[in-house]
């Protein structure tokens, strides 16, 4: 059930010249978020920006009460919500969405991210780790500036497995090849996808074919965040093109079953 | 103090609503607050058989607003009756279901079946403007408006209440052809055409390329409508277009509204239209006003 919550900023970090991490203190919202939730955050109390920034959670900590996010500024509210203060309030709507990251019944987990796609998928990785399950992580970034988070998932990885497009920085290539290398060896039971569309198309196709069970977060522009505006559509993979039925990112997603969405 | 209204026959303890297609069925909303604090619930637009909705992308963000092109995406009215109204009903607050068409058979046997439901009215869909057939194409000419108001009228005991486009020239002349085909109210503004291009991609953003602007840019828009209807009509007018406190609203009432509508402002905060009421009651309490109903179409022009 999403609460409205006045969080306070306990600390933000700039992580590259564009990417910044905050961490909020949100107890009420963090006590019933799952990996795979997200939050809408008003960046102002004025009328422009007017809507509120979905922002997916990178991770929590639910005994102190505390929801960290990492985001890249890309526009006007980003750019305002990276300039906010340590003590400021900030107010949040969350969590959101009723597909989040299903893992429990597995056992040996694939979790692929690419770009600014891996943030969501660290605290499934940390859960899963705690959990003792098998955690193999593949992340893929365009070149050596774009890398981030290597320590923190090397920390919740059995292992990372680290590419760069062009090669300047550790393996080159696309983590998905190496995914591919990993469920024919039969070291993966499922498979956790965020990122660009290009890589979570590919890696929708592969789990298909292979026929391991697979999930994959998904974006759309939105407003309500909670199922209300029906703007953030995504069609459902078994509708007909002429007849297109759809998802709802907010609220059947953001996380979906690979077969279930056409993206 | 008084804050409770009618509106079109529809007894209201106050004159905020939440507008069609910001609110859904009110489900997710009552998680956050208690819907009996509202003065109604106008319902997502509500066709006869489901709709799936336009392509996304359907909505951006504007200038203190956005655009939308969900292209009414409902389950349709049997869905409705089945499993949105009860929860609807479990509330006091009236419930008033926008009703949408692309054929006039279409609206007229739509409004058959909502004559037989547990509502308390029904606000005729004759604006949007994202479909190609019915809606919007019915409501921007004085006899189009007319034809379907009256031709819904005889099946539709009823309150009626058409909710008009601010996409035509004279808005005054539309809302006399909703008056003169017999309904009980106009509800206005819809959202106003618009468009936005991604002059990276060189593309509009919404891929159904133009869709309907709402939020507080639309406003003074809305207000100026909202008068010249007062001065044209003498139907009741549920008044709307970018309303996020209650000192908004209090503008609409001035200007000739009855009863007011949060729509986009609801995506903002979902608390807005609970605000609203709260700031309309310290506006009662700051110019000692005894009853809500002394301020309607109160304005004095220059």
């Amino acid at each position: 059930m999403p609460k409205k919550e006045l969080a306070k900023l306990l600390k933000k970090e700039q992580l590259k010249p564009d990417i910044f991490k905050i961490s909020l203190e949100a107890p009420e919202i963090v006590a019933d978020a799952k990996p795979g939730n997200f939050i809408e955050i008003r960046v102002t109390n004025q009328i422009e920006p007017f809507l509120r920034r979905p922002i997916s959670i990178y991770n929590m900590d639910k005994e102190k009460g505390i929801l960290e996010m990492i985001f890249q500024v890309k526009g006007k509210g980003t750019k305002i919500l990276s300039e906010k203060k340590e003590g400021e309030m900030i107010d949040i709507l969350g969590p959101l969405g009723f597909g989040t990251f299903e893992y429990k019944s597995y056992n040996n987990l694939a979790i692929i991210g690419g770009g600014i796609g891996v943030f969501p998928l660290y605290e499934l990785a940390k859960e899963a780790k705690a959990e003792n399950k098998k955690v193999n992580t593949y992340l893929g970034f365009r070149s050596e500036e774009f890398v981030v988070l290597e320590d923190e998932f090397k920390k919740m990885s059995d292992e990372l497995i680290l590419t760069t497009d062009d090669g300047s920085y550790a393996k080159k290539g696309f983590a998905i090849n190496y995914l591919e290398k990993d469920i024919e060896e039969g070291k993966v039971d499922s498979i956790y996808a965020c990122g660009p569309l290009p890589m979570l198309k590919a890696v929708q196709k592969l789990a298909i074919e292979k026929e391991i069970p697979c999930q994959i977060s998904l974006e759309e522009k939105m407003a309500c965040g909670m199922g209300d505006c029906l703007g953030c559509a995504v069609k459902k993979a078994e509708s007909p093109k002429e007849q297109p039925e759809y998802w709802h990112v907010c609220k059947a997603g953001p996380v979906f079953n690979a077969k279930e969405v056409e993206i | 103090m008084n804050t409770k209204i009618t509106f079109a026959g529809i007894e209201m303890k106050n004159p905020v609503t939440v507008a069609s297609g910001t609110f859904g069925y009110g489900r997710e909303y009552s998680q956050l607050f208690d819907l009996n604090k509202l003065g109604g619930i106008i319902t997502k637009g509500t066709s006869l058989k489901p709709k799936s909705g336009n392509k996304p992308p359907r909505v951006c963000e504007t200038s203190s607003g956005m655009l939308n092109s969900i292209g009414l995406q409902n389950p349709g009215v049997e869905y409705f009756a089945k499993y949105d109204l009860p929860f609807l009903r479990k509330f006091d607050t009236a419930v008033i279901v926008n009703a949408c068409g692309s054929s006039i058979d279409e609206y007229v046997e739509l409004c058959k079946i909502l004559n037989t439901l547990d509502i308390d009215g029904v606000e005729l869909n004759l604006s949007c403007p994202n479909v190609k057939e019915g809606c919007m194409a019915f409501g921007n000419t004085y006899e189009g408006v007319k034809k379907v108001t009256s031709e819904v009228r005889k099946v539709l005991d009823k309150p009626l209440i058409v909710k008009l486009t601010p996409n035509v020239t004279d808005i005054a002349s539309i809302a006399k052809a909703v008056e003169d085909a017999g309904a009980d109210g106009v509800s206005l503004i819809n959202t106003l055409l618009g468009m936005k291009i991604d002059i990276d991609k060189r593309k509009p953003v919404l891929a159904n390329n133009t869709g309907g602007l709402s939020g507080p840019a639309i406003k003074p828009v809305a207000v100026r409508m909202v008068y010249q209807v007062a001065q044209a009509v003498n139907i009741p007018i549920l008044g709307m277009g970018g309303i996020i406190n209650g000192e908004d609203a209090i503008e609409f009432m001035l200007a000739g509204a009855n009863a007011i509508s949060i729509g986009a402002g609801n995506f903002v905060d979902p608390f807005t239209s609970i605000e609203t009421v709260n700031g309309i009651e310290k506006y009662m309490k700051k110019y000692n006003i005894e009853d809500i109903n002394d301020i309607i179409g109160k304005v004095e022009m220059n």
